[in-house]
């Protein structure tokens, strides 16, 4: 049947699945949103761009889906980078779609035109440029395929006015995706395999590197068991964080620049890692020189490009991780680790009695405290959605994720003011989970604009602000390597409460540890969206944490008691 | 060019849609490396090009360029020709001073070069050589006391030998079989 451009844009999404799509309307991109009424998708009015991009990556993160944002040309498209390249770093499958001036304006620096395509070219897996109705199906069809195929990412596909006024003949099964070239099948000889089994069965102080990876191969039911019959303890990236429940005896926890002590000193000392989905981030890897020098590296992973990029390893599995771990289980010939648990389980001992929660009430309210008041409140069964800074590393230290898809968060690309917009995606694709924001607050007065969004959608978010009035880690490196110089990061915030008010938002202030748990549950019992102001320690720093660049196993400590810092370096 | 780094060739069969050569060319330009050469005409399929690609990198940096360009959805194949037995060639025409006292000289260079002259001016003519780079070079070198004037060399084009594509990093290829008489800056 004869459709318009615009309509066979509907007509696609509604095709593929989409349920939600995040967008902001515009002039280049009018004949779709007219369109778009005639159809059962829901569209999400954002009050930033920016936003539309972290709620389809939200949506993404929390789903395994493929989020979707619309939005219009030039500034529209303009203001989608920054989440476009969030969801790039974190391999996140988003689809982007953006009007695009008429294409006999293209080129002319027409009213409202950019070159969105070459903007976003490194940025994406792939992008169009559509100037005629006939060729929009068949791109948003690659373009979903795209995103979610091999290593997931961004696609971005910019439709022109007059394409999207277009009519053709619509013919959904004419448009099926056609196959370029043969995909690289995974180089998965017996040889390597067996190399590899060798290696897993035979080393003496293994430990497994688990990231992003794992969660999204959907590869945690195969971690599970691949940790289970070795007894190899694993170590979480970021983005790794929920792959393997916090709860398992065989759980290290997060490695890297924030890592537990016993994480990075086991890492150092091993004879073996097994890098499952993750890319020796040099977040993770602190100086490479150093990098666990004793050590055999086995890296699966899908992204060929990856191997030997950060680490020159030894054997590279190339291939899908469920697919890799699921040839390697057979080959299992060993059940436990003998000694080498108890020397990491001796080494968490002696740093763990630094940890902040043993320390008794000294009348100062730490974000420590609230995350982990927060997790025992929300029974660890929570979504939480953080943003990027100090939090979110307390978030990942204290709350204790058990489950996937239940951390959301700006790893690669460490995006400020991703928080609440990612949230709201994160809510439509999990409209039965509590989802809770951690922010700064710094990065949420960024788009902060979003708190609109939850009251017109009505959504049940619930908000903590860890408020320090600093841009807390910017400040901590300042206090570390500046000599204390807080350059530019002394903060100035609104009255939270009274901001959230305006909205329409019930909120509360937090300035005492024993009012944390009676607020968390005060907000967990609004009906709708609710936000809390914990006004913590302002001069707090995040430890331990191996500064850039230095070696992994020299970290500065948890200072013991507070007032003194004691460094390993 | 560090000690690690050698200059690396890549045949590429790409679709021959708007702004792939952007893609490709954004792509070493992102993760730092520098081309040496690139050129790019139709094949005997019709909507691929071929691309013929050179890049001083190091065989990590080889192989993660390889990996990356073949992530490319315009990018149908890629191969890392460095180490397999090829044939490479360029062109290049130089415009050379010539006057009645050097034109002598010069078509005698030419000849020895079995280069071709295909434009013949008063103060200047024009001569066409393929050959390898190093060929090229050597002709070069022996026609700038002459005058250069202007030169265009269009980068390599490699191909491999023989009909199976070969992959074998272990044997480097330096058996080219002499099929023309290569000149050298001894000449």
């Amino acid at each position: 049947m004869i459709k318009t451009g615009a309509e066979i844009i509907w007509e696609c999404l509604q095709r593929l699945g989409v349920e939600y799509v995040f967008g902001y309307p515009g002039g280049a991109i009018l004949p779709a949103y007219d369109a778009m009424t005639k159809y059962r998708v829901h569209h999400v009015l954002v009050r930033h761009e920016q936003g539309a991009t972290h709620m389809a990556d939200g949506y993404a993160r929390a789903s395994g889906r493929v989020g979707v944002a619309l939005a219009t040309s030039g500034p529209g498209a303009a203001n989608m980078v920054t989440g476009i390249a969030t969801a790039m770093m974190d391999s996140s499958p988003i689809v982007c779609i953006t009007g695009q001036v008429g294409s006999a304006l293209i080129g002319s620096d027409a009213f409202q035109e950019t070159d969105i395509t070459g903007i976003t070219l490194p940025i994406t897996k792939h992008n169009y440029l559509i100037t005629r109705a006939a060729e929009i199906a068949l791109s948003l069809r690659e373009a979903f395929q795209i995103a979610c195929s091999g290593r997931s990412g961004p696609v971005l596909v910019d439709i022109t006015k007059d394409a999207q006024n277009g009519s053709c003949e619509f013919d959904w099964d004419a448009s099926e995706v056609r196959v370029r070239r043969p995909e690289r099948r995974s180089v998965l000889d017996q040889a390597r395999v067996t190399e590899a089994l060798d290696l897993i069965n035979h080393a003496r102080r293994p430990v497994i590197l688990a990231g992003h990876g794992v969660i999204l191969s959907g590869a945690e039911r195969e971690l599970l068991a691949f940790a289970e019959m070795t007894g190899i303890p694993v170590a979480l990236t970021l983005l790794g964080i929920g792959a393997f429940p916090a709860k398992h005896r065989l759980c290290l926890g997060m490695m890297g620049m924030h890592g537990e002590s016993w994480v990075n000193e086991a890492i150092q000392e091993s004879d073996l890692l097994i890098a499952l989905g993750m890319r020796f981030d040099d977040r993770v890897t602190g100086n490479l020189k150093t990098y666990a020098r004793a050590a055999k590296k086995i890296h699966v992973e899908i992204d060929a490009a990856e191997i030997n990029k950060n680490v020159r390893v030894d054997v590279p599995l190339i291939g899908d991780l469920r697919d890799v771990l699921q040839i390697l289980l057979p080959g299992i010939e060993r059940s436990d680790c003998g000694e080498w648990l108890v020397r990491i389980d001796a080494s968490k001992d002696k740093s763990a009695v630094r940890d902040i929660q043993n320390l008794p009430d000294d009348g100062h309210l730490y974000a420590a405290h609230v995350i982990h008041d927060l997790w025992r409140e929300t029974h660890g069964d929570a979504i939480v959605v953080t943003d990027v800074g100090q939090h979110q590393m307390w978030e990942a230290q204290y709350y204790r994720h058990d489950k996937p898809r239940t951390l959301i968060t700006s790893g690669g690309l460490g995006t400020m003011g991703f928080a609440l917009p990612a949230a709201i995606g994160a809510k439509f694709a999990r409209s039965d989970a509590e989802v809770w924001v951690v922010a700064g607050d710094g990065g949420f007065q960024m788009t902060m604009a979003e708190l609109a969004t939850i009251v017109q959608e009505k959504l049940e978010i619930k908000i903590a602000i860890i408020n320090n009035g600093y841009l807390g880690m910017v400040r901590q490196w300042q206090e570390f390597f500046y000599e204390g110089r807080y350059s530019s990061t002394p903060l100035l915030s609104p009255d939270f409460v009274k901001l959230a008010n305006a909205f329409g938002i019930p909120a509360f202030a937090v300035n005492a540890r024993e009012q944390v748990i009676p607020a968390l549950r005060a907000a967990r019992q609004q009906a709708g969206p609710a936000l809390i102001n914990f006004q913590v320690e302002q001069e707090d720093s995040v430890f331990p944490m191996v500064p850039a660049g230095a070696d992994l196993h020299k970290m500065i400590r948890r200072p013991t008691p507070l007032v003194e810092r004691v460094s390993d370096v | 060019m560090s000690k690690k780094e050698k200059q690396h060739a890549f045949v590429l069969y790409v679709e021959n849609e708007p702004g792939v050569l952007n893609r490709i060319a954004s792509l070493f330009r992102r993760r730092g490396y520098n081309i040496e050469s690139l050129t790019v005409g139709h094949t005997e399929r019709p909507g691929v090009s071929r691309m013929t690609i050179l890049a001083g990198i190091s065989e990590g940096a080889a192989q993660r360029v390889e990996a990356n360009l073949y992530k490319l959805v315009h990018v149908l194949s890629v191969e890392d020709v460095t180490f397999t037995p090829t044939i490479s060639r360029s062109l290049a025409l130089l415009k050379v001073e010539a006057h009645d006292e050097s034109r002598h000289r010069l078509m005698e260079v030419v000849h020895v070069f079995r280069a071709r002259v295909v434009d013949l001016a008063p103060q200047s003519l024009i001569v066409e050589i393929t050959g390898t780079e190093n060929k090229i070079q050597a002709l070069v070198d022996v026609l700038r006391p002459f005058g250069i004037l202007e030169m265009v060399r269009t980068g390599e084009v490699v191909m491999s030998r023989g009909v199976e594509r070969q992959a074998n990093h272990d044997s480097p290829s330096t058996t080219e079989l002499p099929l023309e008489a290569e000149a050298s800056a001894s000449v």
